[in-house]
């Protein structure tokens, strides 16, 4: 129904009116749709570093609360995962399960505080859930258990196991003829594993190029550095070798992190694998680069010392 | 004019009936790991080629890669030997299938030891054990070529993880195309009033075989097939053992925590009786042809009987 131009000057206001009485809320809706909303949802560096500052909040107080988790990883992950949630993935928080979405599995299940966190950023669920992390009944289980409603897409845990399962939704996209991308968070420990490389295998020989990885390199892992317990390294030549289109950045730096996002969307015929040059703990420099840190909480004075740092 | 029986492998009335539901279940997606001539998914691949994936020799990659497509809403049926597939694929079954409750049935091939030449290596006499003890998993183990066709119609239309263990032999058909599986619940094929023997899956022919033999020695046998693991007919059990004195379990596996352990963990509650578990006595198996394998681990006719009298002495 379009504005239909009337002879007059005055009646012209009579006509419009109710066109835009009619049509505004359809624009409005149109503009929220899913459609649209990986525009809408493009942060700025500053608002992404700005956002990942606040999330190293949540992380630590969430394990420190519950005195039980994991925080290490979570601080190497969360400046890729903020700037592939707030940045680039592609999904509707009103509609968990609207069938066009980007989605993303966390392989290393136990960098959850980290994911749980950002869901709950994006108010997939009350804030007020982080601080029930770990505790009976509480959804946010100690390593992700699958729950669409909250944006959590697979229970995981068990290294090695998320990137095959990753390439299962990529190519059910292909079956379905969809466009919807496939990400998943890699890390050096759980590529010791040797079912990550079926899976790496996989997805360069179905040519999945809806596939692309983020790949934590820490060096840390719990018995020790991994140069010491069990080298992994070179691990850029490793995916190129297994056809894999790779990316290397500094895993902390914001611009280069959507820089290679956007670049994996070009790709065409092969999986891309961003991999991410990071430190353990980033953000707190008690906490930097110490194999300690990978999975005991934080004590009350480090604790104290942590907020102190984030500027909490 | 009567039908003609299929005494086909139980894998091939799987591979069979895959391709017949392809063609009007296009949820359907089949994955296998290198196997595909041998558990017969080769079928429905040719016919939907865009619907079956290879993922190679890795059988853990098959349940990851499988989990995530059923994740995206699809039926997925995985397939490989049956060793590969609830042995080293285990743990990924566990954590990816059955623990997120993902639509995936593991219908894998070559169970027990009549997969015969192969030897040890590739005859698993544990997958019931290790399928069972997963939290809500279901576990099947058809009998014949109709029973295993039946249980497929059950699978897919259910929406969850399932286990069913297909045989690499032919095997002489048991029911005929009328029979209709139904999930927990047993079938009884012969009405005895001395011993009843439970079995299932590949040696439910010889069992009912080893029944004719023991009525030839004066001993009446019942023989109930459960094909339906987990969830158990347990009421069908209780009422047997309440009927017979002595109760015999007997299946292509491991006495040790399988079938009859399932059946003796039910009667030991409800209904505490002698059950003699007859299988696979915790030992491995080995190479030659399936028969004579069966005949040696006394899990032919002649075998099964023979065991029965010995412990009824």
């Amino acid at each position: 129904m379009l504005a239909v131009p009337t002879k007059t000057q005055s009646s012209r206001t009579w006509v419009y009116a109710p066109v835009v009485f009619l049509w505004a809320p359809r624009v409005w809706l149109f503009l929220n749709s899913s459609f649209l909303l990986s525009m809408q949802q493009k942060k700025s560096i500053s608002e992404l570093q700005e956002i990942a500052r606040e999330l190293r909040v949540h992380i630590i107080t969430m394990v420190h609360k519950a005195k039980s988790g994991h925080f290490g990883g979570p601080f190497s992950a969360i400046d890729m995962l903020t700037a592939l949630y707030f940045y680039k993935l592609n999904y509707d928080v009103n509609n968990s399960t609207w069938e066009d979405r980007d989605r993303f599995v966390l392989s290393a299940g136990h960098t959850c505080a980290a994911l749980y966190s950002i869901l709950s950023k994006l108010g997939m669920f009350p804030k007020e859930e982080l601080w029930n992390f770990r505790q009976l009944g509480s959804p946010l289980q100690g390593h992700p258990k699958m729950k669409l409603e909250y944006g959590i897409e697979m229970s995981t845990g068990s290294l090695g196991q998320g990137l095959s399962i990753a390439n299962g939704m990529a190519l059910a996209a292909r079956i379905q003829k969809k466009n919807y991308r496939v990400y998943s968070y890699e890390t050096d420990g759980g590529a010791e594993e040797g079912m990550t490389w079926e899976g790496i295998m996989t997805a360069a020989h179905y040519k999945l190029d809806n596939r692309c990885v983020l790949f934590d390199l820490n060096n840390v892992q719990i018995d020790g550095f991994m140069s010491d317990i069990m080298n992994i390294e070179p691990v850029t030549d490793k995916f190129c070798a297994f056809n894999w289109h790779v990316i290397a950045v500094d895993g902390h730096d914001m611009k280069q992190l959507c820089a290679a996002l956007d670049e994996a969307e070009t790709i065409k015929g092969k999986p891309t694998a961003i991999i991410c040059k990071t430190i353990l703990g980033k953000g707190v420099s008690i906490f930097e680069n110490k194999p300690k840190y990978h999975g005991t909480p934080p004590t009350d004075d480090e604790f104290k010392t942590a907020l102190k740092e984030l500027g909490a | 004019m009567s039908e003609q029986p299929l005494n086909i492998a139980t894998r091939s009335a799987y591979g069979k009936k895959l391709a017949e539901l392809g063609k009007t279940h296009p949820e359907i997606v089949v994955l296998d790991a290198d196997l595909s001539g041998s558990t017969k998914t080769n079928i429905f691949a040719e016919k939907f080629p865009e619907r079956f994936f290879n993922v190679g020799v890795a059988e853990q990659d098959l349940m990851g890669t499988a989990a995530g497509i059923a994740q995206s809403g699809f039926t997925v049926f995985a397939s490989t030997f049956t060793m590969f597939a609830t042995g080293r694929a285990w743990e990924i079954v566990r954590q990816s299938i059955v623990y997120p409750h993902m639509n995936v049935k593991i219908c894998s091939s070559h169970a027990g030891i009549t997969v015969g030449e192969d030897g040890a290596s590739h005859q698993i006499i544990e997958d019931i054990a290790l399928m069972r003890v997963i939290p809500t998993m279901k576990v099947l183990v058809p009998a014949d070529a109709h029973q295993t066709m039946s249980m497929m119609d059950f699978l897919v239309n259910d929406k969850g993880p399932a286990f069913m263990r297909l045989g690499r032999a032919d095997v002489p058909q048991v029911f005929d195309s009328s029979y209709q599986f139904k999930m927990g619940k047993g079938d009884v094929l012969r009405e005895g009033k001395d011993v009843c023997l439970f079995t299932t899956g590949f040696v439910t022919r010889a069992t009912l075989d080893a029944a004719e033999l023991l009525a030839s020695r004066g001993v009446s046998a019942s023989v109930v097939c459960l094909g339906s693991i987990k969830p158990m007919d347990e009421d069908l059990i209780v009422n047997m053992a309440g009927r017979h004195d002595t109760l015999f379990s007997v299946e292509e596996h491991n006495v040790l925590a399988g079938f009859g352990s399932a059946i003796a963990e039910v009667l030991c509650e409800k209904r505490p009786s002698r059950l003699y578990r007859l299988g696979m006595q915790d030992e491995f198996g080995q190479s030659a042809p399936h028969p004579i394998l069966l005949k040696h681990y006394k899990l032919d006719a002649q075998g099964i009987a023979e065991s029965v009298l010995k412990k009824l002495k």
